[in-house]
């Protein structure tokens, strides 16, 4: 029974901390719509659709804590964005945050980026833990002194006081997008960011707020000519003038904003050439890349599509190094999967720390890990019947058809409510956290 | 030997017809269920309903003239589901969706 994918052989996932509400009925609200570990994975932030984020942090390692990491508990919480009419266009704007980017860190305070689909915001998380006491003019309550009353002159003093964090919006980018932001992402260079729509890229510079750089523009000018969409952008990890994005189509364009102010042409297209045989209707639909992260190495990237991870080696565009199959059972589901919407899910993927592994979601609360080297492959599930503190995780596994083994679920059970759309991987560790609609789960690696 | 070889090839012709791909054959399916779908390519009918995600219709001078007409009659009740087509629907007031900001804390937050 293989479990060790992420770090070796002696390995076990097992279960840390779940957190929200348990009752049945979920408010839309409530459902986790992004997922994100900061730079060192001190810190751990959800948004949700209620444009709320809550912010976790890690409690510090104790000498007790032998069999288990620091837990994650709350640090912050606030909202973000609110839902908005644009009375000109007649738009009903969503407060739901698409994506969080944390940005490095560079002093005390912590600042991230949140979006929803119109506008993205820079958010400074500070922690205050003194407050100055002895004022002249104000009494301890904040009540005026009786100025004739005051007859001596003081020096007001550093008193510390009970930790408070606090989170205030330094900048809002508005305005610059006229389809919905799907991605955001913080440059090397950590001054600029770009934030991504459906047919549009900008380049934004993280102090102003007023101005913004087209950098992609695939709108065609007779929108009946619209074929294809941008579904997700990202900027390159060390190379700060690289970023690279995906389509509906399936393919990924590279550009190099060395090469031209405006970077409809492409430096490097990838795509995995299709039998034409195999063609079907739902194969564009399918093939439709919903997220592309690149390694932290900066030499590859991986791609999701409804039921595949691919991992691109930048220096080759013709077709991926290594292609992961994530639930292909759902092939022969299709049809009833267009019914019901799910096909145009939009799954997540992420690296793990050291790019030896990768994480996608599935449905039923399962998750699936395929681990690079060694190709072996896990099933988890995030569910409430196994959240016992430091229970292990036990592999699952859908029967395809046949005799079905016991412990296996067949393909018809399956739970298409139950969606994982949203991982995040610890950037150094082996710690997951696991969204699932409206839970947040954490599990850790156990070392035998 | 020609002849062996073009027997070959019609046999594996008959193979390939008789193992259809799953996914064709959920197309054929759903080409069943819904026999216009497809006449104009699939990807730009879904393309335009993404990008016109949140898109509303509200005009007050028909709003009111629907409200004035209430008091006459009573109008249909719309379905719940969103309509695509613009201008065939006036809102009334039951039809408006409530908006109302989550003031509430997140429950991953207790």
């Amino acid at each position: 029974m293989m479990a060790g994918v992420g770090g070796g052989n002696d390995f076990q996932w097992c279960f840390s901390q779940v957190k929200g509400a348990i009752d049945e009925d979920v408010a839309e609200a409530d459902i986790i719509s992004t997922v994100e570990f900061n730079c060192s994975g001190e810190l751990l932030a959800t948004g949700d659709k209620g444009g709320r984020v809550v912010i976790f942090q890690r409690e510090q390692e104790s000498k007790n804590r032998l069999l288990s990491r620091g837990e994650y508990n709350v640090y912050s919480t606030f909202q973000s964005h609110e839902p908005e009419f644009d009375y000109l266009k007649s738009l009903e704007i969503e407060e739901k945050i698409n994506k969080i980017r944390w940005l490095p860190q560079q002093n005390a305070a912590h600042f991230l980026l949140s979006a929803n689909d119109k506008t993205i915001k820079l958010w400074k998380i500070s922690e205050r833990d003194k407050r100055a006491e002895g004022y002249n003019l104000k009494d301890e309550d904040g009540r005026l002194r009786d100025q004739f009353r005051i007859t001596t002159l003081r020096v007001p003093v550093l008193m510390p006081m009970d930790l408070m964090v606090e989170a205030s919006p330094r900048r809002i980018f508005a305005n610059a997008h006229t389809y919905h932001i799907n991605s955001i992402s913080v440059n090397s260079d950590y001054e600029t960011y770009l934030s991504a729509d459906d047919l549009r890229i900008n380049l934004w510079h993280l102090e102003i707020t007023d101005r913004s750089f087209n950098i992609v523009d695939i709108k065609p000018a007779n929108m009946e000519e619209l074929t294809e969409v941008i579904t997700a952008a990202e900027c390159h990890p060390h190379q700060c003038n690289v970023f690279v994005y995906s389509s509906s189509k399936g393919t990924i364009r590279l550009c190099d904003t060395r090469a031209a102010a405006l970077c409809d042409r492409h430096s490097k297209f990838f795509e995995e050439p299709e039998d034409p045989s195999s063609r079907s209707f739902f194969s564009e639909i399918i093939s439709s890349i919903s997220d592309v992260k690149f390694s932290h190495s900066g030499r590859y990237m991986m791609t999701r599509d409804y039921l595949s991870v691919k991992v691109w080696d930048l220096n080759m565009e013709n077709r991926p190094v290594e292609t992961y199959q994530v639930h292909e059972y759902l092939r022969s589901k299709l049809c009833s999967l267009y019914e019901n919407d799910c096909i145009f899910d939009k799954f997540e993927c992420c690296w793990n720390g050291s790019d030896s592994a990768i994480m996608t979601g599935s449905y039923n609360n399962f998750f699936r890990m395929f681990d690079r080297n060694t190709r072996r492959d896990i099933t988890l599930e995030a569910s409430r019947e196994n959240s016992k503190p430091r229970a292990m995780l036990k592999p699952r596994k859908v029967c395809t058809g046949g005799k079905r083994k016991k412990d296996e679920i067949s393909v018809d059970s399956l739970d298409f409510n139950k969606k994982i759309l949203h991982t995040a991987w610890h950037p150094k560790e082996n710690v997951i956290a696991v969204a699932a609609t409206n839970n947040l789960y954490i599990f850790q690696d156990k070392i035998n | 030997m020609s002849g062996e070889v073009e027997a070959s090839t019609e046999e594996q012709q008959e193979m390939q017809d008789t193992v259809v791909s799953p996914e064709k054959a959920e197309e054929v399916k759903l080409k069943a269920r819904y026999p216009h779908l497809g006449t104009r390519p699939g990807g730009s009918d879904l393309l335009r309903k993404r990008l016109q995600k949140g898109q509303k219709y509200f005009d007050s001078g028909d709003y009111n003239m629907a409200k004035a007409k209430m008091k006459n009659k009573q109008l249909p009740t719309t379905a719940a589901e969103k309509t695509e087509i613009t201008g065939d629907h006036i809102p009334t007031p039951q039809d408006l969706p409530q908006r109302k900001q989550s003031l509430v804390a997140s429950k991953l937050a207790v």
